[in-house]
């Protein structure tokens, strides 16, 4: 007993400390079994196998390309969001719900609905084929809507909170100083926020590279087209689950990389 | 070179509370707007660069009509309360500015260098806002708004955000700046010795309504409101 002054606000009940480390342990436990499970010697010629290759490839072009879109659309939606504070109740209360589904609908139930949107006899789908001939479904195209779908409001709310901490005087001075509108975002408001719209473009990436059930319902598992990594891990689960294992530790080791890139600067959650 | 003169009549609405004034400020000749918190004095600045909508009334600048304008083309120079620079930008960027919203980078920059050595602020041109004294933040704002070469000049609490030891200092250097800017301006402030120091003559505020215009002579002579009484009387030090 050598403390002679208890930290009692500091000490939590038995019980708590022991369901906490429950919970730590679901957490952790199974990230370090796949990496203990791990068939290391084989790794690099299970990483380099075509069909390995093919969907790192696919998943890294549409990720980058879905949070491209996700920028260029997100930004200016999560403007009009910050904008919104003064709307009236209703309208405020219905655009941050659109911009917050994606993030609590199961991602089939997003896939299911971009089909019934753009799926071939889908509502602007037909139009669609039948005055452009284009087909969205089942192409790579699909494949970056529906990550674009699940992660676009990651993007949106890292951007809005951004906004919302920068100090709008800032605005009404570049507007005294001859700043036209456009101008005002360009040169102020847009690099005030850059901290949270790279933020929220890493969260973005990661999100689209891990999306499975939109992707596969709108888009299906086409090698080489829509197969990507989530998908082929998922698969080779059942042929050669060493594959899978592989394919599931490339996943793992993005993750990680996002999370040691946001640490300090944009995630204080996470901050060690 | 004659600047044009300022007329103001402007009504806003802010927070429940009408706010209504009207004044001419003549070139040369600084006004200072003196009142109680709470009187709508920064509102009135506001409404005359047109950062808030205008209830009703008429904002010209000479034979001017600017009411009707957005605030980037009515050339009215604003130095906010606590300066509101641009924290991303460097001092010289701050300058130089407005001249970056007509043209180049470079040729603002070019811009912004006679200001920059006018101001005393050469040494601190690559520095960021957030590594500067109040007292630089205070020349930077200045020379901010002048830079852009506007016509009419506000000033909204100048030197609240100073420590009280470089106010005076900082006070009659920026008095100096003010009469070599020799456009229409208007000072807003809660402190006589501000007004008594920048304006020529002084328009009280209170409660959103002009209670009394004239030399800050004249308001100690016939003060027409407790609190001008009591304003006066408190700053006699």
């Amino acid at each position: 007993m050598a403390a002679t002054t208890p930290r009692v606000a500091g000490r939590l009940a038995w019980p708590v400390a022991v369901v906490a480390g429950l919970a730590l342990a679901l957490l952790v436990l199974p990230l370090a079994a796949l990496v203990l499970r791990a068939p290391w010697a084989d790794l690099p010629e299970l990483l380099a196998r075509e069909s390995v290759l093919q969907a790192l490839v696919l998943s890294f072009s549409t990720a980058l390309a879905a949070t491209t879109l996700c920028l260029l659309l997100g930004v200016p939606l999560a403007a009009l969001l910050a904008r919104a504070a003064g709307w009236p109740t209703l309208p405020r209360r219905l655009l941050r719900a659109a911009v917050t589904v994606p993030l609590v609908l199961p991602p089939v139930v997003g896939g299911i609905a971009l089909l019934q949107l753009l799926g071939r006899r889908g509502l602007l789908g037909s139009a669609l084929e039948d005055w452009f001939g284009i087909t969205v479904p089942f192409t790579t195209g699909a494949v970056v809507i529906a990550q674009v779908f699940v992660s676009l409001p990651f993007l949106v709310f890292a951007v809005e909170g951004a906004l919302h901490t920068a100090d709008r005087r800032t605005e009404l001075a570049a507007a005294t100083l001859g700043a036209s509108r456009w101008q005002v975002f360009r040169f102020v408001t847009l690099p005030l926020v850059a901290p949270g719209v790279a933020a929220g473009a890493v969260l973005c990436f990661s999100r689209a590279l891990g999306e499975f059930g939109a992707t596969i319902t709108f888009a299906g598992s086409l090698p080489g087209v829509t197969r990507t990594l989530p998908i082929a891990s998922y698969l080779a689960m059942q042929t050669d689950p060493d594959e899978a294992v592989a394919l599931a530790l490339l996943l793992l080791a993005v993750s990680v990389a996002v999370l040691l890139g946001l640490r300090d600067r944009w995630l204080p959650g996470v901050r060690g | 070179m004659t600047r044009p003169a300022l007329h103001a009549d402007v009504a806003v609405v802010r927070g429940g509370q009408r706010i209504a004034a009207v004044f001419d400020v003549a070139p040369g000749h600084p006004l200072a707007i003196i009142g109680p918190n709470g009187a709508g004095k920064s509102s009135v600045l506001a409404a005359i660069a047109g950062l808030v909508p205008l209830e009703s009334g008429r904002v010209a600048i000479g034979s001017r009509v600017v009411d009707g304008l957005p605030p980037e083309r009515r050339r009215i120079g604003v130095v906010f309360q606590d300066y509101v620079l641009f924290p991303h930008l460097t001092v010289r960027d701050n300058v130089a500015f407005a001249a970056r919203m007509r043209g180049r980078r470079t040729a603002a920059r070019a811009v912004a260098e006679p200001w920059l050595e006018r101001y005393g602020l050469d040494a601190l041109a690559s520095r960021f806002p957030a590594e500067l004294s109040g007292g630089q933040a205070q020349r930077v704002a200045l020379a901010r708004a002048l830079a852009a070469d506007p016509e009419v000049l506000l000033l909204d609490e100048p030197m609240s955000a100073l420590d009280v030891e470089v106010r005076a200092e900082m006070r009659s250097e920026l008095a100096t700046h003010v009469r070599e800017f020799g456009g229409a301006t208007v000072v807003v402030t809660h402190s006589p010795a501000d007004a008594a120091a920048l304006a020529d003559s002084v328009l009280v505020l209170e409660q959103g309504r002009v209670s009394q215009r004239g030399t800050l002579g004249e308001l100690r002579a016939r003060p027409a409101t407790p609190y001008v009484e009591r304003m006066l009387a408190a700053s006699v030090e």
